[in-house]
C-alpha cells in the first residue's frame, strides 16, 4: 500500500460534514453509473435519465405513486433503523411484512360487520402479525443465542410459503378463476385515499407520523438511548445494566412492528387483497434505506423517497426502454455498495502521499512523546 | 418402498448437496481466515447466471464453469477491496454483496430466461459403477460430485496438515500476532476471500446446469445462507461440513419424494423444511455459548487494522 500515489489518513475525529455528505455522494456516484450503464445498453443516456428519474413523478398522479411506494420502505426502515442502531441485525423485514398482511387480510376477509372498525382493527393486527414472526427470532436470539441474521431470513422463506399456500388454497377466491389471490376487500376495509386522484393513502401520513415517533423514541427516551449505547458500546452498556435481551427484544418488536404496519397497508392499501407477490422485495430495499438514511429518521424518510423512484424509474424502464424490471435491484445494490464505500471518507481522509514521507506518515497519527 | 427408490433418493441427496459442500467448503476457509463474507447467496446467483450464460453461448459447459468461478471470484475481490482495504463492517458489506449479487444476477441473466441447456453429462465411474446397487448409488455421478469430494479432502488436507493452512487458522484465530510474526494477513485474507467467492459461483453454476438445467431469477432460493448456517453448525469443521451438507440434501429433497412416501402434506409445507431445519441446526448448536466460544475463528467478523 505504501507504494500508492495516495493513502488514508485516519482523522482525529469522525466527520460530521461528510456524514450527511456521504450519501449524498453514494446517491450521486449511483446516478452516473446508472448514466455509464444506459450509454452501454445503447440508449441515449438523457433520454434514459428523464425516463427513469423524471417522468415517472413529473404529474400528480406521479407524485401519488412516489408517496404510496415509498410508505412501506419509509415504515419498513424506520423499525430496522432503531434495531441497527442496537446492532440488532434484523434482515427478516420482508419476511414480517407478509405475515402483517397475512394478519391484517385475515380480519379483512374473515370477519364481518366491523364498518369503520375494520381498518384500524387491520392495522392492529398486522402490527401484531410482524411482532409475532419477529418474535421468534428474539426468542431464539436471547434463550439459544442464535444469529437473528439467519434465522430472520430463513423466517422470509417461511412466511413467503405461508403466504402461497394460503392464496393456492384454503384462502383463494371461490370465484376468482383460479387464480391465487384472495377476494377483494371490501371498501371499508380499504385505507382511505388521500385525494381522488392519486393512490397515496393515509397510511403515508401515519409513516411520517410514526417517524416523528421513531425521533422522539431514539434521542429522548431512555429506552432509545440504551438501544444506542448497547450498539456503540456493548460492554459499557452491559455494565451499566443496560439490559442485552431487553434491547434484542425491543429492537426485534419494534422492527417487526412496523414491517407488519407495512405489510397490512399495502394489501389494504393499492392491492386491496391478498396474492403471492404483495411486496417486490420492499422489507430487503428497507435495509438499503435504513443505511442510506444513516439509520435517523429524517434521513430514512428522505432515503424512502428516492428508493421509491427507483422502484418508479425500474417500472418505467421496463414499459418505455425495454428494460428488465430487475434494473431496480441492479441500482438499490449499487447504491448500498457506494454508500459503504463514501461512508470511509466519514474515517479517513485521503491524502497525497510522498514516497519518502509515506512510513512517517503513519506515525502521524499516535504521536509518541519521546522523554529526554 | 424398493431398493431402486431409496437409491434415487440416495442419489438425488447427494446431488442437491454437492453444490452446498462446494460452497460451505470456501465459506469455511474463507471464516477460519477470520473473514465474515455474508455475500454467498449473491455469489452463488452470479455464479449460477455466468456459468449458464457461457455454457449457453459457446457451447461449452467447463468455459461456463470457469467463467462463473471467475464471477465469483471478482465479487468476492470487491468484498475484500472493501472490508479489508478500506475497513468497512463486513456484515453490512457481505448484506450488501448479497443485494447487489441477486439484482446484478437478475438483471444480466434477462436474456437467458427460458433457454435450454444440455444438463452436465453423468461420469460413471468404469467397473466400479457395474456394481449392483453401490454402482448406482456411488459411481454414476458427473464430475463435478467427485469434485466436491476431492475438494473436501483436499481443504482437509491444507487446512491441518499444511503449513500454509496453519498460517491462514492463526490469522482467523490472532491476526495482530500473525502480523507481528511477519505473515502477509491482508494478503491471505485476499486469497481467502476470492477462494470462498469462486466455490460460491461454482456451486451456484451447478445449480443452473446439473441440479436444475436452467437459469430463473433467484433460483438458489436461499441456498447462500443455509451454506452460511452450515458452516456454524459444522463448527467450522470439513468433515462436519461434508455431512452436514449431506443432511441438508436430503431435507431439500424429501419434497420431491414425499409423494412416493406417501406422506400427504401440502407442498408448500415440504418446501418450507430446509428452512425449519437451518433454525433447528442452528439452535442445536448455538445454544450452548461454549461450543461456539470453543469452535469460532476468534478473529471473525473484525476488521484488522496493520497499524495498530
Amino acid at each position: 500500500m505504501t507504494n500508492w500515489p495516495w493513502r488514508l489518513e485516519r482523522r482525529a475525529e469522525p466527520s460530521m460534514a461528510m456524514k450527511f455528505a456521504s450519501p449524498l455522494i453514494a446517491a450521486a456516484a449511483m446516478l452516473a453509473t446508472g448514466f455509464v450503464l444506459f450509454s452501454a445498453l445503447g440508449l441515449s443516456p438523457l433520454a434514459a435519465f428523464r425516463t427513469f428519474f423524471i417522468e415517472p413523478v413529473a404529474s400528480t398522479y406521479g407524485f401519488g405513486e412516489l408517496l404510496l411506494k415509498s410508505t412501506p420502505l419509509m415504515l419498513c426502515a424506520l423499525g430496522l433503523s432503531i434495531g441497527f442502531r442496537a446492532n440488532v441485525w434484523n434482515i427478516g423485514a420482508e419476511g414480517q411484512l407478509i405475515v402483517g398482511a397475512l394478519a391484517g387480510g385475515s380480519i379483512a376477509l374473515f370477519v364481518d360487520g366491523l364498518g369503520g372498525f375494520a381498518i384500524p382493527l387491520m392495522l392492529l393486527a398486522g402490527v401484531a402479525g410482524g411482532m409475532a414472526w419477529a418474535a421468534i427470532a428474539a426468542f431464539l436470539r436471547t434463550r439459544f443465542h442464535t444469529s437473528e441474521i439467519l434465522v430472520t431470513l430463513m423466517l422470509v422463506y417461511i412466511a413467503q410459503l405461508l403466504l402461497s399456500y394460503f392464496v393456492h388454497g384454503p384462502w383463494r377466491d371461490p370465484a376468482g378463476f383460479n387464480f391465487p389471490q384472495s377476494q377483494s376487500f371490501d371498501e371499508n376495509e380499504l385505507l382511505p385515499l388521500l385525494a381522488e386522484t392519486v393512490r397515496v393513502n393515509i397510511a403515508f401520513l401515519i409513516a411520517l407520523a410514526l417517524a416523528g415517533v421513531a425521533w422522539f423514541f431514539v434521542s429522548r427516551t431512555f429506552a432509545g438511548y440504551r438501544m444506542r449505547v448497547a450498539g456503540l458500546a456493548p460492554a459499557a452498556a452491559a455494565y451499566a445494566g443496560y439490559g442485552e435481551k431487553r434491547n434484542i427484544w425491543l429492537a426485534l418488536m419494534i422492527g417487526g412492528g412496523m414491517a407488519g404496519l407495512a405489510g397490512v397497508s399495502e394489501v389494504a392499501g393499492p392491492i386491496g387483497l391478498l396474492s403471492p407477490d404483495i411486496s417486490p422485495g420492499y422489507g430487503f430495499a428497507a435495509i438499503i434505506v435504513a443505511f442510506v438514511g444513516r439509520l435517523h429518521p429524517i434521513g430514512v424518510v428522505l432515503a424512502s423517497l428516492l428508493m421509491s423512484l427507483l422502484y418508479l424509474g425500474g417500472e418505467a424502464a421496463q414499459i418505455d426502454l425495454q428494460l428488465p424490471a430487475s434494473v431496480t435491484g441492479l441500482f438499490q445494490g449499487v447504491l448500498l455498495f457506494y454508500l459503504l464505500a463514501a461512508d470511509l471518507l466519514i474515517t479517513y481522509r485521503i491524502r497525497r502521499a510522498h514516497p519518502g514521507v509515506a512510513a512517517a506518515a503513519i506515525k502521524v497519527d499516535n504521536p509518541v512523546n519521546v522523554q529526554t | 418402498m424398493n431398493i431402486d427408490t431409496l437409491i434415487l433418493i440416495f442419489a438425488s441427496t447427494v446431488a442437491a448437496a454437492t453444490p452446498l459442500i462446494l460452497a460451505a467448503l470456501g465459506v469455511l476457509v474463507n471464516e477460519r481466515a477470520g473473514v465474515l463474507n455474508l455475500g454467498v447467496e449473491g455469489m452463488m446467483l452470479v455464479g449460477a447466471v455466468t456459468g449458464f450464460g457461457v455454457g449457453v453461448t459457446s457451447g461449452s459447459l467447463f468455459l461456463g464453469y470457469v467463467a462463473a468461478m471467475s464471477a465469483g471470484a471478482a465479487m468476492a475481490l470487491l468484498f475484500g477491496l472493501l472490508t479489508l482495504t478500506l475497513q468497512t463492517n463486513q456484515v453490512a458489506t457481505g448484506l450488501a454483496l448479497a443485494l447487489f449479487g441477486v439484482g446484478l444476477s437478475a438483471f444480466v441473466g434477462q436474456p437467458f430466461v427460458g433457454l435450454p441447456i444440455e444438463r452436465v453429462p453423468a461420469v460413471p465411474i468404469p467397473l466400479l459403477s457395474d456394481i449392483p446397487v453401490l454402482g448406482p448409488a456411488l459411481f454414476r455421478y458427473d464430475l463435478l460430485v467427485y469434485l466436491s469430494i476431492a475438494l473436501y479432502a483436499a481443504v482437509s488436507w491444507f487446512l491441518y496438515r499444511s503449513s500454509a493452512g496453519l498460517r491462514l487458522r492463526a490469522i482467523g484465530e490472532a491476526p495482530g500476532v500473525a502480523h507481528s510474526l511477519g505473515y502477509p494477513v491482508v494478503r491471505i485474507r485476499y486469497l481467502a476471500v476470492m477462494f470462498g467467492g469462486a466455490t460460491s459461483g461454482l456451486a451456484g453454476a451447478y445449480l443452473s446446469t446439473a441440479l436444475t438445467p436452467m437459469w430463473v431469477e433467484g433460483m438458489s432460493a436461499g441456498r447462500g445462507w443455509i451454506v452460511l448456517a452450515l458452516v456454524v453448525f459444522a463448527t467450522w469443521r470439513p468433515l462436519r461440513v461434508l455431512l452436514g451438507a449431506y443432511l441438508f440434501g436430503g431435507v431439500t429433497v424429501l419434497q420431491l419424494h414425499a409423494q412416493g412416501l406417501g406422506v400427504d402434506v401440502p407442498s408448500e409445507f415440504l418446501s418450507m423444511l430446509p428452512y425449519l431445519a437451518t433454525i433447528v441446526v442452528l439452535v442445536l448448536i448455538c445454544r450452548n455459548p461454549k461450543t461456539i466460544l470453543l469452535n469460532q475463528p476468534a478473529s471473525l467478523g473484525r476488521s484488522f487494522h496493520p497499524d495498530g
